[in-house]
């Protein structure tokens, strides 16, 4: 019998290359992009702050690391788009215009939390903005995505349905079931398989054989692409020219976003099971870092400038953090409220 | 008025709602050229196309996933489940997803899932079931069960209407056995609302609390009992989520004596959460213990004698009757 390699961390493959994607992005469309990015590892830096306060009330996950991939996803959506991001795709919900009070209000609780004390951390949505909710179990919002697809397609909206999975998540039967459906009714959606190299503890070599989770797109008759999930230009361009491709008609596509995750699963999980060669690896591919020096290395930006975008946010999140807090608790009563339409 | 059967009451509760709501649609296997499993569906590919009658790879948990994505996005889409055992292949979006989405995020997720449930047709132990009880305890969720062909017409017109994720549980032994009038053309309405049960039978003696299929055993029992002089009062609940609290209370309370007839099994079952509300609100006026009359707790058995022996009938009712009239 032919065997494998022995189990073991198989982290993704790609080098460190400073020389970031092609873009058309003009300057202030990329600043844009920096903003995106600053501002969801800044927020997470405030809960952080609110979780060791003893604020937030339930556990904080984080996205450390994988900004590029969230950011870039959704800054290739247009207004009419509709997205489920998962756990760690908090620069998805920003770049869709949510507010950082409001999740921070979500984690700690509030009564003014979008889902009014009612659930935690990024797990509500609005579809105004174009945003579903996700559910912990992984893979569910596959389907339901493609079922959003498929609305709109029969309403003529001409809307692209985007959504998230982990690489843990991809060995689940929604996966399968859902991006098949999907497929097979060629609606246009778009799957972000966001790589990570762990889920909780379990490297993505416990997951599945394969080394390029995009080679699954081969298995539902739709284009698969893999992407360096570091570069914030690359994941734009490869989500823009699967949504318009979508959009135009083409079906689904699944794209794999080679990233990793630098902290455990959630703040309670020092990650001691991740080798420090894989931290001190993928530190160096820092996707903030390497979009900084892109935008000073093309003149695009001076270290001043990106001085003066950190300290506009860390002035928002001052406010953020005082609004937020200001929230009192949920009413009691509002536990029995609201389990039908 | 014509006279229909149960399945086409079906047929024309979706026609209908088809024809008046252009945001109506399904989603089920074998629903759109071979017409569905049992017919259901027959003629409505010609009529509604096939972007409205849409044939799905054997994916059940794609299937109403898929269905809740569309309804939050204002469609109202009927997923039908081949046989309702398949249910349970989608039980995550269901109970996960759907049910909890408007409480949790204010998102109503308006989808029927629909398909054919029940035994007596040797159908053995996938093709027989009755899940309610599983979704019975899961909030969110409404559960109807028509055992008349015009609450087969009504209750799934109310359910596609309903903002709410809404399970209806077709009874596949009443599909052609069941005939009654419908009415025809413009003046059909019939809406039945959801959460409501409806005197079946008024009687003196005891009640028999019922839905589905057992609804007709419960019938032919009182009439059989009429001659012995045991007057026995009907009440279909129609609805198994939201329960009729009211009614359930006020038929305990006129007889004092009340058997739950379902075709579950017993342990965990729906039967067993209206007799808890009848001991716990309506103790007093008991002059015996409720019974359960259910399935026993096993799978469900394929040869005919072994259903026989699994499934309530009227002999088993009927002697259930006597010992309770009689405690």
């Amino acid at each position: 019998m032919k065997t494998g390699k022995s189990w073991g961390p198989l982290h993704p493959a790609t080098e460190t290359i400073e020389r970031l994607a092609k873009t058309s992005l003009p300057r202030e469309r990329q600043l844009d992009l920096y903003h995106y990015m600053r501002l969801t590892r800044m927020v997470e830096g405030r809960l952080g702050n609110l979780y060791r306060q003893g604020k937030v009330v339930g556990g904080l996950y984080s996205s450390l690391g994988q900004e590029a991939t969230a950011v870039g996803s959704a800054y290739a959506l247009e207004p009419q788009d509709v997205m489920g991001p998962l756990i760690r795709n908090l620069g998805s919900m920003l770049v869709r215009g949510v507010q950082p009070r409001e999740v921070m209000m979500q984690y700690m609780a509030k009564s003014d939390s979008p889902t009014g004390g009612k659930d935690g951390n990024t797990h509500f949505g609005d579809l105004k903005r174009g945003l579903v909710a996700p559910i912990s179990m992984l893979g569910a919002l596959i389907p339901v995505m493609a079922g959003v697809a498929l609305a709109g397609k029969m309403q003529g909206k001409n809307l692209v349905a985007l959504t998230y999975i982990g690489d843990g998540g991809t060995s689940t039967g929604d996966f399968h079931e859902g991006l098949n459906l999907a497929a097979v009714l060629g609606v246009p959606f778009v799957l972000i398989a966001e790589n990570n190299g762990w889920a909780y503890s379990t490297p993505t070599s416990r997951q599945m054989r394969i080394r390029n989770i995009a080679t699954r797109a081969a298995a539902y008759g739709i284009p698969g692409e893999t992407v360096d999930g570091n570069d914030v230009l690359a994941v734009y361009e490869v989500t823009k020219k699967a949504v318009e491709r979508a959009r135009a008609g083409g079906g689904p596509t699944l794209i794999e976003s080679k990233t990793f995750r630098m902290k455990g699963h959630a703040e309670h999980d020092d990650a001691g099971y991740v080798p420090q060669e894989q931290f001190e690896e993928w530190r160096r591919k820092d996707p903030i870092e390497r979009f900084e020096r892109h935008l000073l290395a093309n003149g695009l930006a001076t270290e001043e400038d990106l001085k003066a975008i950190v300290a506009k946010i860390d002035a928002q999140l001052n406010q953020e953090v005082d609004l937020a807090l200001a929230s009192p608790m949920p009413p009691a009563e509002r536990a029995f409220e609201g389990v039908y339409a | 008025m014509a006279t229909v059967t149960y399945l086409e009451a079906i047929r024309q509760a979706l026609w209908d709602e088809m024809e008046q709501d252009p945001q109506v649609f399904m989603l089920g296997q074998d629903i759109g050229t071979y017409g569905g499993a049992f017919r259901v569906t027959a003629g409505f590919l010609e009529h509604f196309g096939p972007g409205r009658i849409i044939d799905t790879p054997i994916s059940e948990s794609a299937m109403i996933g898929a269905a809740a994505g569309a309804a939050m996005m204002g469609m109202r889409p009927v997923v039908e489940m081949q046989f309702i055992d398949f249910i349970s292949c989608a039980f995550n979006q269901i109970i996960n997803f759907a049910a909890p989405n408007h409480y949790r995020w204010g998102q109503p997720v308006p989808i029927v899932v629909r398909g054919p449930s029940g035994g007596n047709v040797h159908g053995s132990a996938y093709h027989s079931q009755n899940p309610e009880s599983y979704f019975q305890h899961t909030p969110g969720l409404k559960i109807v069960a028509p055992g008349t062909v015009a609450d087969a017409y009504g209750l799934l017109r109310a359910a596609i209407r309903d903002p709410n994720p809404v399970l209806y549980f077709e009874h596949k032994y009443l599909y052609r056995r069941l005939k009654d009038e419908l009415p025809a053309g413009d003046d059909r309405d019939g809406l039945v609302t959801i959460g409501q049960a409806r005197l079946a039978r008024a009687g003196r003696d005891l009640s028999v609390i019922t839905y589905g299929a057992m609804l007709q055993v419960a019938l032919e029992a009182a009439g059989r009992l009429e001659a012995e002089g045991i007057d026995l009062e009907v009440l279909d609940l129609r609805t198994i989520k939201p329960l009729d609290q009211e009614a359930i209370l006020a038929t305990a309370r006129k007889t004092s004596r009340v058997i739950v007839l379902t075709e579950e099994q017993t342990t965990g079952s729906v039967a067993g959460e209206v007799a808890a509300r009848i001991s716990q609100d309506a103790f007093e006026w008991l002059d015996g213990p409720v019974h359960r009359l259910c399935c026993p707790d096993t799978p469900v058995p394929y040869s005919p004698t072994l259903e026989e022996a699994y499934l309530p009938n009227v002999d088993k009712l009927v002697a259930r009757v006597r010992e309770l009239a009689s405690y």
